[in-house]
C-alpha cells in the first residue's frame, strides 16, 4: 500500500514520536522526584485494588452518575479504539494494508465494528462535554481557573482533537468500504462495518482512485493525529490519562484524618524531654532542613504526582466550604498552581543545567496566604477527588512553613499557641479548672 | 469532729457531678477523654455531664484524667505548629501510658481522630472510641433503652456529619443507628456522609476570625439543616454544636431549633 519512501516516512514520523513523548515523560519523572522522599509502597494487594477500583472503575466518578457514564465512554472508547492503532503502525512499518485481517477473518470484522461503534460514542460523548463547557457552561468547568487562558483552551481542544480523530478513523473505512466494494487492489474484504457503512453515501460518486487518495489521506491525518495527541498530553490536563493509574497505586492509605508526621520534630520534642536519649552533637549533625513547604520542591513526590494528574474538573473546588462561600482558596488552582511551579523549576533546570533561583516561591507567588488560611482541613476535597489527589496535604505543608519558619499566624492564632503552651487548652483557662464542670 | 467533716465532704459532693476519676493503682476499663472543649466551653460541659450521666446510669467501668488531661494537640497540628503538637502529644502519651490505659472514649471527634490516628506513631497506641460508637454498642447490649414516649418521639431530627468523624474516619452509621431508636422522624441534609458539609471550625479555625468571603460557612451549613424543617439538629462535635448554634442564633430561630450533641438526646430520652 504505501511505497517505500512513504514507509521510511512513516517510521521517521513514528519514532520520532515515541522519542519526543519519552522525553517528555522523563522530564515529569524527573520533576515529581524533586519532591521529598515518601514511602508509600505498602501493602500492595490495597493499593493494586485501588488501581482497580479509583482508576480503572473510576469509582469516584460515579457519584455523579451521567456523567460518569459518558466519561467511561470515552475513556474505554479510546482505550480499545487504540488497540487499532497497534495494526495500523503495523501496516504503515510492513507497508500493508488491514494486515490482520486475513489472520482474523469473522472476528476482524467483529472488532473493527466494536471499534466502530465505541468511535461513534466517543464522538456523540466528546459533542456533549463540549455543550456543557460552551453552552450549558457547567459551573465548575468555566469559573475560576478555567475560565481563560490555556487551562480553557485545552478543556476545549482535547475534544475536538477526539471528535477529529473519531472522525477520520470513520470516515477512513467508510471510503475503504467503498473501496472493498470495488474490488480495489489491496482493499482486503473485511466489511461490513455497521457505522462507516452509513457514511458511504458521500463517497459512492468518486472514481476510484480519488477514493483511494481520500482513504489514505484519512489514513495518514488519523495517525498523524494520534501521535500528536500522544505528545500533547505532556502539556496537557489529559496527562491523567497516564497518570490517574500511577496516583491511585501511591495513593495514602492512611485515614484521612491523620496528618503526615515529622520525625525530626517528633525527635526534638523527645530529646528535650529525655536527654539521655539524645545522640551526641556529632551524630546529630544533619542538614538543615526546611520545616514544611515553601516552594514545590519542599512537597512530598506524591504531591507533585498529584498535580501533575489533576483532571482540573474543579470537583474538589466545588465542595470545598471555604470555596463555596466565596473565601478565595480553591483546592483546584492549589493543584493547578503546583504543577505550574514545579514545570517551571523544571525548565529552569533544564535551561541552568540545575535550579537557578528565580526569586519566586510556591508560597506567595503562586499560592498567598489568605488562601491557606481558609481552608477547614475538612478533607471534601480529598473525598471528592476523582483520581485520588490531596490537595489538603499541600496546604499543609504550606501552613507549616508558614507557622514555623515564618512565625507568619493570625494574632488569634499566636494567642491559642500561648494558651495551649501554658494552660494546656486553646482558651485562656486555668488548667486547675479543667474538672471544674464536675463541681456546679 | 473528723468524722463530721468527712460527712460534709460526702454532702458537698453529692451535690456536685458524681464523676469517677482516674485512681492511679487501678486503670478503668475505659478512660473518658473528655477534651478542652468538653473541660472549658460552658456549651460543651453540657455534652460532657450529659455523656456521664449516661456512663454512671449504665455502670460502666470508667475514669476521667481530670487537671492531667491536656489538649491532644489538634487546633497545633492543623494551623502548622508541629512543634507544638509533639510537645502535647508527647506528655498525653506518658500520661495514658502511666495510667496504664488500654481503651478511650471521647465526645470530641478532634481528640478521637489524634490520638486513634496520629498517636500510635508516635508511641500511644490505645483503642479508641467515639461516644456515638459507644453508645450505639450500649444500646445494642441492652444496656441503654429509650423510655417509653421519649422527649424526641414523632419529632423531627436532621443529623449533621462531623468532618472528623465522618470523612476523616468513616463513622457514619453509628450515630444514625443511635438516633434512629428515638422513634423520630430522622431526615437527612441534603450533603450528608461524605458529600457532608464542614461547620466551618475545622483546621483551627474555630480560633480565628474566618477569612473573607461572601458568607460564614456555618451559617451556609445551618441553612441547609433549616431548610430539611427539623426541630432538632444533632451533632457529634462540641466545635460544630458552637458553629451551628451560632448559626441558628443568626436566623433567629434559637427559640424553635435546637442543636444537640447526641448524648445529650439519648440522656434525655434513656429510662434510668
Ligand atoms: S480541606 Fe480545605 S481545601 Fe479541601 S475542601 Fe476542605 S476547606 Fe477546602
Ligand atoms: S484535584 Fe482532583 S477533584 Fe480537584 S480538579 Fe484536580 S482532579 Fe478534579
Amino acid at each position: 500500500m504505501l511505497t517505500i519512501i512513504q514507509q521510511v516516512v512513516f517510521v521517521l514520523l513514528a519514532g520520532f514520536s515515541i522519542w519526543f513523548f519519552i522525553k517528555n515523560m522523563k522530564r515529569i519523572r524527573r520533576n515529581i522526584f524533586l519532591g521529598k522522599k515518601e514511602e508509600l509502597n505498602d501493602d500492595k494487594p490495597t493499593r493494586w485494588r485501588n488501581v482497580l477500583l479509583l482508576a480503572m472503575g473510576q469509582k469516584k466518578m460515579f457519584k455523579k452518575p451521567l456523567v460518569a457514564v459518558m466519561h467511561f465512554i470515552i475513556y474505554a472508547g479510546f482505550i480499545i479504539i487504540n488497540i487499532e492503532i497497534l495494526e495500523i503502525i503495523l501496516d504503515g512499518i510492513t507497508g500493508q494494508h488491514r494486515m490482520f485481517a486475513p489472520f482474523l477473518g469473522g472476528f476482524y470484522t467483529f472488532l473493527i465494528n466494536c471499534f466502530e461503534i465505541l468511535a461513534a460514542l466517543v464522538l456523540i460523548v466528546c459533542v456533549v462535554f463540549l455543550i456543557r463547557r460552551n453552552i450549558l457552561k457547567i459551573p465548575r468547568l468555566v469559573t475560576g481557573q478555567l475560565s481563560m487562558g490555556w487551562p480553557k483552551m485545552d478543556g476545549n481542544l482535547i475534544l475536538i482533537l477526539e471528535i477529529i480523530l473519531m472522525g477520520l478513523f470513520l470516515k477512513m473505512n467508510a471510503a475503504d468500504t467503498v473501496l472493498q466494494a470495488m474490488d480495489a487492489p489491496h482493499y482486503t474484504q473485511a466489511g461490513p462495518f455497521v457505522v462507516s457503512s452509513l457514511l458511504t453515501g458521500f463517497f459512492e460518486s468518486f472514481s476510484m482512485n480519488t477514493l483511494i487518495f481520500f482513504e489514505r489521506t484519512f489514513w495518514w491525518l488519523h495517525i498523524i493525529g494520534i501521535f500528536f495527541f500522544m505528545n500533547y498530553l505532556y502539556y496537557s490536563k489529559h496527562l491523567h490519562i497516564i497518570l490517574a493509574f500511577p496516583n491511585a497505586f501511591y495513593s495514602r492509605l492512611t485515614s484521612m484524618g491523620q496528618m503526615t508526621n515529622m520525625t525530626a520534630i517528633q525527635n526534638e520534642i523527645k530529646y528535650m524531654m529525655q536527654p539521655e536519649l539524645a545522640p551526641t552533637a556529632e551524630a546529630a549533625q544533619t542538614e538543615p532542613q526546611r520545616f514544611g513547604a515553601k516552594d514545590a520542591t519542599d512537597l512530598s513526590w506524591k504531591s507533585l504526582l498529584d498535580a501533575y494528574a489533576c483532571t482540573e474538573c474543579g470537583r474538589c473546588t466545588d465542595a470545598c466550604p471555604a470555596n463555596q462561600t466565596g473565601k478565595k482558596l480553591s483546592p483546584r488552582k492549589i493543584m493547578m498552581d503546583t504543577r505550574d511551579r514545579i514545570q517551571v523549576i523544571g525548565e529552569n533546570i533544564d535551561k541552568n543545567g540545575e535550579f537557578v533561583d528565580d526569586g519566586k516561591t510556591l508560597l506567595n507567588d503562586y499560592i498567598t496566604v489568605e488562601e491557606l488560611r481558609a481552608c477547614t482541613t475538612c478533607n471534601a476535597c480529598v473525598e471528592e477527588c476523582p483520581v485520588s489527589i490531596e490537595p489538603l496535604s499541600i496546604i499543609n505543608e504550606l501552613r507549616r512553613y508558614l507557622v514555623m519558619e515564618e512565625s507568619n499566624s493570625p494574632t488569634e492564632w499566636n494567642l491559642m499557641f500561648g494558651n495551649i503552651e501554658n494552660n494546656m487548652a486553646p482558651w485562656k483557662f486555668s488548667p486547675d479548672d479543667r474538672d471544674a464542670w464536675a463541681n456546679d | 469532729m473528723t468524722e463530721m467533716l468527712g460527712l460534709m465532704i460526702n454532702l458537698k459532693e453529692d451535690k456536685t457531678m458524681d464523676v469517677k476519676r482516674i485512681n492511679p493503682s487501678k486503670a478503668p476499663e475505659i478512660l473518658f477523654w473528655v477534651g478542652c472543649a468538653g473541660s472549658f466551653d460552658q456549651r460543651a460541659q453540657k455534652i460532657t455531664k450529659a455523656f456521664v450521666e449516661i456512663l454512671n446510669a449504665v455502670d460502666l467501668d470508667y475514669a476521667i484524667l481530670g487537671k492531667e488531661e491536656m489538649c491532644t494537640g489538634d487546633p497545633a497540628r492543623r494551623s502548622g505548629n508541629e512543634f507544638l503538637f509533639q510537645m502535647m502529644a508527647y506528655n498525653n502519651i506518658q500520661t495514658l501510658n502511666m495510667y496504664n490505659i488500654k481503651k478511650i472514649v471521647t465526645t470530641c471527634p478532634h481528640c478521637f481522630n489524634t490520638i486513634k490516628n496520629e498517636y500510635p506513631e508516635l508511641g500511644g497506641e490505645y483503642e479508641v472510641i467515639h461516644h456515638t460508637t459507644l453508645l450505639q454498642e450500649l444500646i445494642n447490649e441492652g444496656k441503654i433503652k429509650m423510655s417509653e414516649g421519649g422527649a424526641f418521639k414523632g419529632k423531627k431530627i436532621t443529623y449533621h456529619d462531623s468532618c472528623y468523624l465522618g470523612r476523616a474516619n468513616d463513622i457514619y452509621e453509628a450515630p444514625r443507628k443511635v438516633l434512629e431508636t428515638l422513634d423520630a422522624d430522622l431526615v437527612e441534609l441534603k450533603r450528608c456522609r461524605a458529600n457532608g458539609l464542614c461547620c466551618g471550625a475545622g483546621g483551627a479555625q474555630m480560633f480565628k476570625e474566618e477569612e473573607k468571603g461572601d458568607k460564614g460557612v456555618n451559617i451556609e451549613r445551618t441553612e441547609e439543616a433549616l431548610a430539611t424543617g427539623a426541630t432538632t439538629i444533632a451533632a457529634n462535635c462540641p466545635f460544630c454544636i458552637t458553629m451551628l448554634g451560632d448559626g441558628v442564633k443568626n436566623s433567629d430561630k434559637e427559640d424553635s431549633v435546637q442543636v444537640k450533641d447526641i448524648a445529650e438526646i439519648i440522656n434525655e430520652s434513656m429510662e434510668k
